[in-house]
């Protein structure tokens, strides 16, 4: 079925699996490079390509259009299809994108925060969560995406569990029983589904749920889906996993995690509800919470304000941002609840642009560990001079996540407030402002910290970070500038996707039958309750 | 009415055994009877795909020279083996954490630990 023409194309047409297989195998051979500096760079390498190769297939969907590819020659519905559309080209440029620099960004601080003989390990680990992060991308299967959801999450336990204090330990089995269930429950949803319809596949959910979509299984399939997927995403009040894995784990995985894990989660739900249950609007008829405001608006605008409430209070920066961090989630959640394209538009911007921001200010964070120690406010007199570079890209990030024009936190918010407007949703749209406005207190106790106050006399020399460190630091706080003022590749490529994923219609599918139950969807209904129900 | 109770008795069993884990796991405040809480949970699972996959007289899924004509659903079995897996993983690295929690803390129960964090968090 592949033509057989030059080289070049036959590899686009296999890029899909080596997205996510090039990671799944070199992760291993890290192991068996002992000298520290050696595993970074062959990780560095592999993220490299990973990179290179998610360029290359949004090159390929932008021209082609969306395609797929059939894993080991198996055709969907029975094989496992890797399908690259639209949307997942922008999930897959952010991950690997924040994956490169990230890395690029670890090796200093990974050798100054974990043991040197764990180092080999910390980069496995590192590989195969962005193995799974990518596989949860990449696949048109329910049940592959949750393999791939445990890849990444047994990892990031394993990863956050690395960190020096021994509540590293306790945050990590925290994360660890809370994602457990998470992922259960969504098992037991696709299961569900899975029960009603007799297919695995996405689209081919897509195309037979409608049929069955007014039983009950599936309201109950519904259900656990949201709350398993909220779990993931860590939305209020499904959240309390969050603050303490962030806080408590190396800075490098603070950062690679608070810039890719719970956006990919975000990715999951929108897949999920818009397009395999898209086709049956399970997300547009989830219940009323509050007067007409739905479940999930509700929800998002309480994490938006509580968040950033919260965030006030904490001395310990890593844990006042990762309180930030469930308030920014609470934005894309509002944007994609109001169901409308600029809204979705929104949301969808709102996570690339905060896995830049959140992935500057964590990395600052991390480069003031490695220097001054435990990030704490009282530690940090006059911070903004000893460490100038660190703490300029540190307040690029800080006047984005409050919004400032110029930065990319003004141009989320700014949609967001137009598709709230549009819509007329005031709740919403004061919401928004409301919160950022207590952005702009934590923000200020930090600023106020690191710039008005002088270093007291007897303060340990301080020395600014490793230039390595710096580079991907200062790269990724001019992106927050330049997609700020430039918008055209990312809310062209949110734009895009959102109109995709809104309009889905799965194709008509293969003319034949499903092998096992020719009845299709109504025979396997059918079936299940006979085999317990119809004894008789 | 008893058609219900009786009929679907694998999905009460399911259920049964859901509801016990889960309870198990939020209720519990020692760490090594959460992770056993989430074992019962994530058992329930399996067996809920494994007797949805039935069906009434079929014979296990191996192509039989004999000619069976009619096969339980392998699908659901395979999944079950890979999400034991991933359970048999999940477990391993729940207890790892609870022998270095409890190395590092000396208790494996919940309120202790978090006094001990709180104490900590005062000294810092």
């Amino acid at each position: 079925m592949i033509p057989s023409l030059n080289a070049s194309t036959v590899l686009v047409q296999n890029l899909p699996a080596l997205q996510v297989v090039l990671p799944l195998f070199a992760a291993p051979l890290c192991l068996f490079m002992r000298p520290p500096r050696l595993a970074w760079l062959f990780a560095l390498a592999v993220a490299g390509a990973t990179f290179a190769i998610a360029v290359v297939l949004t090159g390929t969907v932008q021209q082609v259009g969306a395609f797929s590819y059939e894993m080991g020659g198996w055709a969907a519905p029975w094989g496992i299809e890797y399908v690259i559309d639209p949307l997942d080209t922008l999930m897959l440029c952010l991950v690997t994108g924040i994956a490169l620099l990230v890395l690029i960004y670890a090796g200093p601080s990974v050798e100054a925060e974990i043991p040197r003989r764990l180092i080999p390990q910390f980069y496995v680990l590192y590989l195969l969560c962005l193995t799974g992060l990518l596989g949860m991308v990449a696949t048109g299967d329910v049940f592959n995406l949750f393999v791939f959801l445990e890849i990444s999450s047994l990892s990031s336990y394993a990863l956050v569990a690395m960190g020096r204090d021994p509540r590293a330990l306790t945050a990590a089995y925290r994360y660890l029983i809370l994602g457990s269930l998470g992922a259960t429950f969504y098992v037991i949803g696709i299961g569900l589904l899975y029960m009603m319809t007799g297919t695995l596949n996405m689209e081919d959910l897509a195309r037979r749920l409608p049929e069955v979509a007014d039983t009950r299984t599936i309201s109950v399939a519904i259900a656990f889906l949201a709350v398993g997927l909220s779990l993931k995403l860590a939305l209020f009040p499904l959240h309390k996993w969050l603050p303490g894995a962030y806080t408590h784990a190396p800075s490098v995985v603070t950062a690679f995690l608070a810039a890719t894990a719970t956006k990919v989660a975000v990715y999951v739900l929108v897949r999920i509800f818009f397009t395999v249950l898209g086709p049956i609007e399970a997300f547009q008829t989830l219940p009323v919470a509050v007067h007409e405001t739905q479940v999930v608006s509700f929800l998002a605008i309480v994490a938006m304000l509580s968040g950033s409430a919260v965030a006030i209070f904490q001395p310990n920066l890593k844990r006042l941002f990762a309180y930030s961090s469930i308030a920014q989630i609470g934005y894309m959640m509002l944007g994609i609840s109001m169901v409308s394209v600029t809204g979705m538009t929104a949301g969808l911007v709102h996570m690339v642009n905060h896995a830049m921001m959140k992935g500057v200010v964590f990395m600052a964070l991390g480069a003031i560990v490695l220097r001054v120690g435990r990030p704490r406010i009282e530690r940090l007199d006059g911070i903004g001079y000893r460490m100038p570079v660190t703490f300029a890209a540190f307040l690029i990030a800080a006047l984005s996540l409050i919004g400032v024009p110029g930065t990319v936190g003004f141009i989320s918010k700014l949609y967001l407030i137009k598709a709230a407007l549009a819509d007329q949703h005031w709740i919403m749209a004061a919401a928004v402002v409301v919160s950022s406005c207590l952005a702009i207190i934590y923000i200020w106790r930090i600023l106020e910290v690191a710039y008005m106050r002088s270093p007291p006399a007897d303060a340990p020399k301080v020395r600014e970070a490793p230039l390595v460190m710096l580079v991907p630091l200062c790269a990724l706080a001019l992106a927050n500038v330049y997609f700020g003022l430039d918008t055209r590749y990312t809310v062209g490529l949110a734009d895009s996707a959102a109109e995709f994923i809104l309009n889905y219609q799965p194709d008509a599918g293969p003319a034949f039958e499903h092998p096992l139950f020719d009845g299709g969807a109504h025979g396997q209904a059918g079936e299940t309750s006979g085999q317990g129900g119809g004894h008789e | 009415m008893l058609e219900t109770v009786l009929g679907l008795y694998n999905y009460w069993i399911v259920i049964l055994l859901m509801m016990a884990g889960f309870y198990t796991v939020i209720a519990r405040g020692n760490l090594a009877k959460k992770i056993i809480g989430l074992n019962i949970f994530q058992t329930s699972v399996f067996l809920l795909y494994i007797s949805m996959g039935y069906v009434e007289g079929g014979t296990a899924p191996i192509v039989d020279p004999d000619g069976a004509d009619l096969y339980t659903n392998p699908l659901p079995s395979v999944l079950i083996l890979t999400a034991i897996v991933v359970g048999v993983a999940t477990t391993a690295l729940g207890l790892a954490l609870v022998v270095r929690i409890r190395e590092s803390y000396g208790t494996l129960e919940e309120d202790e630990i978090l006094e001990i964090e709180d104490r900590r968090d005062g000294e810092a």
